[in-house]
């Protein structure tokens, strides 16, 4: 772009030099000179048309957009009511903006109330400010602008034919100057000494984490540690844990505050009537009917929270899996494969429970190379 | 005042630009671009505001935000967890929001605005799709709108996990437990992804590079590459008068255009802003810093993740062991095959058309949907597959809400995932070809005037006027939709490359693909059905105009 006032202002028309110049639609208001894009006098004069020196350089003259039907003008009137409708917007967001920024040193932060006083402020006069502003815009473009139609033309995507062969010439030169193809040896060292260099990224993620290893297949639990109540840190006497139904969550102890250990050891403890035990629980690794199942749910690993007590039956608030309690935690509906593993568990001299030894299975959800664990682990039994 | 001369600053700044770079040429070609009119073309821009506005609020908040999971003692602004033991990624999150004057504000209009690129892809798509504006030569930034809209997710997904609280923990853990299915790879990509076991001390740190540079990168390059496609091969238009394939019809850039546009980035901001103060999302302080020993019943993730999570729901449990290896099914369909339909049918389809119908020639005037109702068919039964699985994502809540049992919601869900497409195919195309008889009436009879005239020997009839003539031009825009030649020549030998089964699929897709544009013609002559001296009213103006007889 430069100052020749031509490129943004074409000059006059001349006679006879575009048939596709439409005529201004006689009654409308003339457009104030130079006001337009389009032209000093010409309402409905095409850009670049006529501008000889630009389009004699264009080589898609029909490139150019054209007018096509009538230019409606706003009637003077009708503008000056716009621009006083769209200067009352943005005065609007103008004082809008001073209050934000008053909000912002009016209204501190540092409580729940204070930060909504704040947030109130600060969000509604960021908002008016924004909305007033757009709003303003657009009874601008709408009530100031004049409105017409644009035609351009397309062209195919393609390339022509010419350009194409040409390229295609160009390249087979290019190909046959590099020598790529002639030299055979030149080529395959290179392909051979680009594969090693595309695998060192790939090499060098090695240290993202360590290899899974059989770090799956345990838990922190062990012969002898106490179960904690999670959140109070306490142990849990069997005795105390007596009344049937009840349930806790519960994390091993030392490690209450070890998300890692956390993320597959937390247990759901419940105590049952005897009468309520189905076959399904090992009554081996109960103490007094009392019953720990890992927490971790086995389809995808979130905590299986939700406990109903008149059914026994153990909900995964994710997706919905549900455990019958009662019957060794087996599945009843949802997308969980597995029975929640059961923990061995018995009491210290103490009387606290501890547990007799890590879960048999893996506990959470499954992975390749998990494989038929409980079929094994019955197997061993 | 008006302008006669560009202003000295102006003449000078492009001057120097103009000199050193030739900005002539590209603004002389570009300031007078035209831009049809037609409000579902502005879809596409309400996601590219939402992604400018993600970014402004996004490098706001990481000037607070540290991506540690480092545990600290809380000692801020929210007196509930004043001592609690937490990440450091929780507490920045917690700072900024209660202790950094506005804070919150952003925080808010961060999420709500990711929340609207999403869903303004997703409309956006919906109008490219439905329309047919994908058709060559746009399949390419069709496949970069795809692209776009699965980074999207990544994007979302890498997002929402970093305040660290026992929401997004809950998501962290799903996607773990997804990872971890995985045949082969599961247990080696989450160890590299977590540093190790579930949590481990390194995800968030990581999803933070990801978040904040990887994705929005690789986001920013693809959106650029769309806007250039788009700029390049101009836009479709809807049909009417005096458009055609070899033009485009609308509004100049400059100065039209330039205004409007701006003044819808502020309307998507000061939406946005709204949002931020009044509609609270995302209370992070009310969910508690995460444990994986702990979780809230109604876990729900954002809106776009939801079929994801209705498809988890929904599966039943299906696992195969085999050989001392598993094969979590019941993880592994709802987490790949779902989200794979979708994804590879949309970047597939114009390419699938293409090969059915042979069409080869470039468009431009888009589709109204009924005049293809094949696709539009597709593109409903997509639309129910999806919504389906997005409702069963909240099926605990519809259970609660409706007071309809959990299970019989997740029965439903498993039925209606088969059924619902399939009904929604049929309603669907019955609708498209009514609303194309519809409009070949408007045409062989014109629109009622509301005139009611009676005639000489009593009878009352309503005068009939030919269509307004841009609605007629708009229903006469219906095209042909093209077949390949599959038909068997003279000798009864079926063309070459129809006579393999695959061609023969083809062919029997091609003819059914394309079989309405014959039973309904819109050229203003009478199709099926319509013989001379049938009784009805033909069209006509004032006093010529004949009864329809009712």
């Amino acid at each position: 772009m430069t100052d020749n006032p031509n490129e943004i202002n074409p000059g006059e028309i001349e006679p006879g030099e575009s048939p596709r110049v439409p005529r201004r639609v006689i009654g409308t208001p003339p457009p104030r000179g130079g006001d337009s894009l389009l032209g000093p006098d010409a309402g409905a004069r095409p850009r670049g048309d006529g501008n000889g020196a630009a389009a004699a350089h264009d080589a898609h003259p029909a490139d150019e957009p054209v007018a096509v039907g009538e230019i409606k003008y706003p009637d003077p009137q009708s503008a000056r009511k716009g621009e006083r409708r769209a200067s009352l917007l943005f005065l609007v967001t103008f004082l809008a903006g001073i209050g934000f920024v008053a909000s912002y040193v009016i209204f501190q932060v540092g409580s729940v109330e204070r930060t909504a006083t704040s947030n109130l402020a600060l969000g509604g006069s960021l908002a008016v400010a924004l909305l007033s502003m757009a709003a303003g815009m657009v009874v601008w473009a709408r009530q100031i602008m004049p409105k017409y139609t644009l035609v351009q033309q397309r062209h195919p995507m393609a390339s022509s034919p010419e350009v194409r062969e040409d390229v295609a010439k160009t390249f087979i030169e290019g190909a046959n100057e590099s020598g790529f193809l002639r030299h055979k040896m030149l080529r395959r060292t290179l392909l051979l000494a680009s594969a090693p260099l595309g695998l060192l990224p790939l090499v060098l993620l090695k240290d993202l984490g360590p290899l899974p290893g059989t770090s799956l297949r345990h838990t922190v639990w062990k012969k002898g540690l106490r179960l904690m109540v999670e959140g109070t840190r306490q142990p849990i006497r069997a005795a105390d844990f007596n009344s049937p139904g009840g349930i806790l969550s519960v994390v091993p102890e030392g490690h209450e505050d070890d998300l890692n250990a956390l993320a597959k050891a937390t247990l759901i403890l419940i105590k049952f009537r005897p009468e309520d035990l189905k076959p399904g629980v090992n009554l081996n690794w109960t103490h007094d009917s009392i019953v720990a199942y890992s927490k971790i749910c086995t389809h995808v690993g979130c905590p299986a929270a939700l406990y109903e007590q008149t059914t026994h039956h153990i909900l995964c608030p994710c997706h919905q899996s549900t455990f019958d309690a009662a019957d060794g935690a087996k599945v009843i509906f949802g997308p969980a494969a597995r029975p929640l593993p059961q923990l061995p568990i018995g009491v210290d001299n103490e009387g606290y429970l501890i547990a007799q030894s890590d879960f048999n299975v893996p506990v959470g959800p499954s992975f390749w190379e998990r494989g038929d664990a409980e079929a094994e682990a019955r197997g061993q039994a | 005042m008006s302008l006669d001369t560009v202003p000295k600053p102006i003449a000078g700044t492009s001057t120097f630009l103009d000199d050193r770079i030739g900005a002539g040429n590209f603004l002389k070609r570009n300031l007078r671009k035209v831009f049809p009119d037609h409000w579902s073309f502005l879809l596409g821009e309400i996601a590219l505001y939402s992604f400018v506005i993600l970014l402004l609020t996004g490098t706001f908040l990481t000037f607070w935000f540290k991506p540690s999971m480092g545990e600290v003692v809380y000692k801020g602004a929210y007196e509930p967890l004043v001592g609690v033991h937490m990440s450091e990624a929780y507490a920045s999150a917690l700072h900024i929001s209660f202790d950094v004057r506005g804070g919150l504000l952003i925080r808010q209009i961060h999420h709500w605005a990711a929340l609207l690129f999403v869903a303004g892809m997703m409309v956006h798509m919906l109008r490219v799709f439905f329309t047919g504006a994908y058709r060559k030569p746009r399949e390419l930034n069709w496949i970069i709108g795809v692209l776009l809209l699965t980074l999207a997710l990544l994007e979302g997904l890498t997002g929402y996990s970093l305040p660290d609280d026992l929401l997004s923990g809950a998501g962290l853990r799903i996607t773990e437990g997804v990872a971890i299915s995985l045949p082969l790879v599961g247990t080696y990509i989450t160890f590299f992804l977590f540093g190790g076991e579930y949590p481990g001390e390194d995800v968030i740190s990581r999803f933070y590079s990801l978040h904040i540079l990887l994705i929005p990168g690789i986001l920013l390059a693809l959106i650029s590459a769309h806007m250039i496609l788009m700029w390049v091969q101009k836009h479709t238009q809807m049909p009417g008068k005096g458009r055609t394939e070899t033009n485009v019809v609308g509004a100049p850039f400059y100065p039209t255009f330039m205004v409007k546009s701006g003044a819808y980035f502020l309307f998507t901001f000061g939406v946005l802003a709204l949002l931020g103060t009044f509609a609270q999302i995302n209370p992070i302080w009310l969910f508690g810093p995460y444990t994986p020993a702990d979780i809230s019943a109604g876990s729900q993730p954002d809106f776009y993740m939801g079929f994801l999570e209705g498809a988890l729901r929904l599966m039943p449990a299906w696992e195969i062991n085999f050989l001392g290896y598993t094969l979590p099914l019941s993880v592994l369909i709802p987490a790949l095959v779902p989200m794979g339909i979708i994804m590879t049918g949309l970047a597939l389809y114009p390419f699938a058309e293409r090969w059915i119908t042979g069409d080869n020639r470039e468009h431009h005037l888009t589709d109204r949907p009924r005049n293809n109702p094949h696709r539009t068919s597709i593109g409903i039964s997509g639309i129910t597959f999806y919504g389906i699985l997005w409702l069963l994502g909240a099926n605990d809540e519809i259970s609660s809400t409706f007071h309809i049992p959990l299970y019989t919601t997740t029965e439903v869900g498993r039925v209606a995932i088969f059924v619902g497409p399939a009904i929604a195919y049929f309603v669907a195309y019955r609708m498209c070809i009514g609303l194309q008889r519809r409009d070949q009436e408007t045409l062989l009879h014109g629109v009622e005037s509301g005139v009611i005239k009676r005639l000489p020997h009593g009878e009352y009839i309503e005068v009939h006027v030919p269509p307004a003539e841009d609605l007629a031009a708009l229903v006469q825009g219906k095209k042909r939709i093209p077949a390949i030649e599959a038909a068997p020549d003279g000798e009864g030998v079926p063309p070459k490359g129809m006579r393999n089964p695959l061609g023969r699929l083809r062919a029997k897709l091609s003819e059914t693909y394309s079989a309405d544009s014959e039973a309904i013609s819109l050229d203003g002559h009478h199709g099926d059905g319509h013989g001379e001296g049938h009784g009805h009213a033909g069209v006509g103006a004032g006093d010529e105009t004949k009864a329809i007889g009712h």
